[in-house]
């Protein structure tokens, strides 16, 4: 893990996340406000922005800096979850562990603190329904050597996540306000969660 | 989508800097990061009341900055909460060592970004959540009532309290009583058009409004056939009145407020179908506001909210107030 690949991982999620701009404001527009979408996008540019200032730094230090830019700039729920999620990831940062062990404790921190801050849970139809079964399997498949096998996996549990809150009842959120009219839809948070997890995962499949 | 617009990304602080020259008397706004502040420093020392949340909401929150009312207010992007380093900018700024006071709107985004920023602060501070927001139901498997068109008369009747020197415990205590005897509930005709969107939030048939609407335009408590002004405001107060279960001969505040596109013709019209209720109830009308203080963008349609009003309610309520928005007895 260094400042480059950080940085080259966030430019594979702005493709993806700019690729599929109109799905998610239309999943927001059904059970939210479709801000979600202008607040994710701000967060990456803002973030993307920071490369040159930010290279050759150490990995917790630039995502630190990237949770501060995300957290001053972004606003909304979205800005407050993800900027929780990256300084928590920092925190956890060490550079003694194994790669794989590393990432897997960083995640777990980061959504530990996101969980504490959103005061939110599984099964809830937010992006916790992606995250937590996906930090949960990060910590299964931190001995696992297979990198693509471990990405592969991944890749999975994020989309069943995702697809999970469509039959779930909002109970945190905006979507929450709708009670029961907010089933049948998938959450957008999930949604931009799983579509940064993916684009990661794919980058390491097609490595 | 026809709006006043330069560069969508430009329309927030284009928008606070027309708003700062035009009320360069009473306020100043900061960019970058974005608050808004009373000009002239308090004499003596009081409790700091802060508010803020997303834009499109004006004159909330900042057309309320001023004496009598809020010292700073922090306006995010179009529907979506400030960031904390706005609330601890907009601290750092205005206490004057009777602590700080946050006034926030029930919405996550809101609550988080608050937490965040009373994190940061070294400062005595607590926080009023305003949920008067009778549409949803208040109960453990949601995030709770909304805050909506209520805030502005919690905003004004802590302000008066604040300024009388009142300490943080007293402004918080009454703050929250304010909150409980305030309930709203509004309807909407069309959608609002996010900027950023340049389409309406959510589609809409010409004879059909959202019943219990939110102040984003998030949808209510069900989607129905346009009727008579009498009979949604029979419904909307039914609502209130059942959460308030005001006695008879109660003193209340009728505050009718337009979401942005509706005028103010219909939003009289409103105050007079809302009045009759009352005065059927043998509830009394003592004190009333109608006109566009909590909107929604372009959003048509309005809301009606009802506070329950005692002695000390009725003073605050009263008292001199000088803000862009409100201004009275001075």
């Amino acid at each position: 893990m260094d400042a480059e690949k950080i940085f080259n991982a966030l430019n594979q999620i702005k493709i993806s996340i700019d690729q599929h701009k109109d799905e998610i404001e239309k999943l927001d527009q059904e059970i939210g406000d479709g801000d979600h979408i202008f607040n994710i996008q701000r967060g990456i540019n803002e973030s993307l922005d920071l490369k040159d200032e930010l290279s050759g730094q150490a990995p917790n230090e630039v995502l630190k800096k990237i949770g501060i830019k995300i957290m001053t700039t972004v606003g909304g729920s979205s800005g407050a979850l993800f900027a929780t999620l990256i300084m928590g990831m920092s925190k956890k940062y060490s550079s003694e562990l194994t790669n794989q062990k590393n990432i897997a404790s960083m995640f777990t921190e980061g959504v530990n603190a996101m969980k504490k801050r959103g005061k939110a849970d599984l099964g809830e139809k937010t992006m916790l329904d992606v995250l937590i079964p996906v930090s949960i399997e990060l910590e299964k498949l931190s001995d696992q050597k297979d990198v693509k096998l471990v990405a592969g996996n991944i890749k999975e549990v994020a989309e069943k996540g995702m697809l999970s809150t469509k039959n779930l009842i909002a109970t945190k959120g905006r979507a929450s306000f709708l009670g029961q009219r907010s089933k049948g839809h998938i959450d957008p948070g999930a949604r931009s969660s799983q579509l940064a997890i993916e684009a990661i995962c794919n980058t390491i499949i097609n490595a | 989508m026809k709006k006043f617009v330069n560069n969508i990304d430009d329309i927030l602080t284009e928008s606070l800097i027309g708003f700062g020259d035009t009320h360069s008397d009473i306020l100043e706004v900061n960019l970058k990061p974005d608050f808004v502040v009373r000009k002239s420093k308090p004499v003596n020392p009081k409790v700091a009341l802060i508010s803020g949340g997303g834009s499109g909401h004006e004159p909330l929150h900042a057309g309320f900055v001023g004496y009598g009312m809020l010292d700073a207010a922090c306006p995010g992007h179009v529907f979506s909460a400030p960031t904390p380093d706005q609330m601890e900018a907009a601290a750092s700024q205005v206490h004057s060592g009777k602590g700080i006071l946050f006034i926030v709107k029930n919405y996550s985004g809101d609550i988080m970004n608050f937490e965040m920023g009373a994190d940061m602060l070294n400062l005595e501070n607590q926080t009023i959540i305003v949920n008067d927001d009778v549409a949803v139901e208040d109960s453990t498997f949601t995030t709770g009532r909304r805050g909506v068109a209520g805030t502005m008369i919690v905003e004004k009747t802590i302000g008066s309290l604040a300024e009388t020197g009142a300490s943080l415990d007293e402004c918080k205590t009454f703050g929250d009583h304010v909150n409980k005897m305030t309930a709203s509930m509004g309807v909407a005709f069309t959608s609002c058009t996010v900027p950023a969107a340049g389409k309406p939030t959510f589609d809409i048939a010409d004879d059909q409004m959202e019943f219990g609407v939110g102040i984003h335009g998030e949808p209510g408590r069900k989607r129905e056939k346009i009727k008579t002004a009498d009979e949604i405001s029979f419904e909307l107060m039914g609502a209130i009145l059942e959460d308030l279960k005001p006695n008879n001969n109660q003193k209340v505040l009728l505050h009718i407020n337009g979401f942005g596109g509706t005028p103010l013709m219909e939003l009289y019209l409103l105050f007079n179908s809302s009045k009759k209720i009352l005065d059927q109830k043998n509830i009394k009308v003592s004190r009333s506001l109608v006109g566009n203080y909590t909107t929604s963008l372009d959003m048509a349609g309005g809301s009606i909210t009802v506070t329950k009003l005692d002695q000390k309610i009725i003073e605050h309520w009263d008292s001199p107030v000088y803000t862009a928005a409100l201004r009275w007895k001075i």
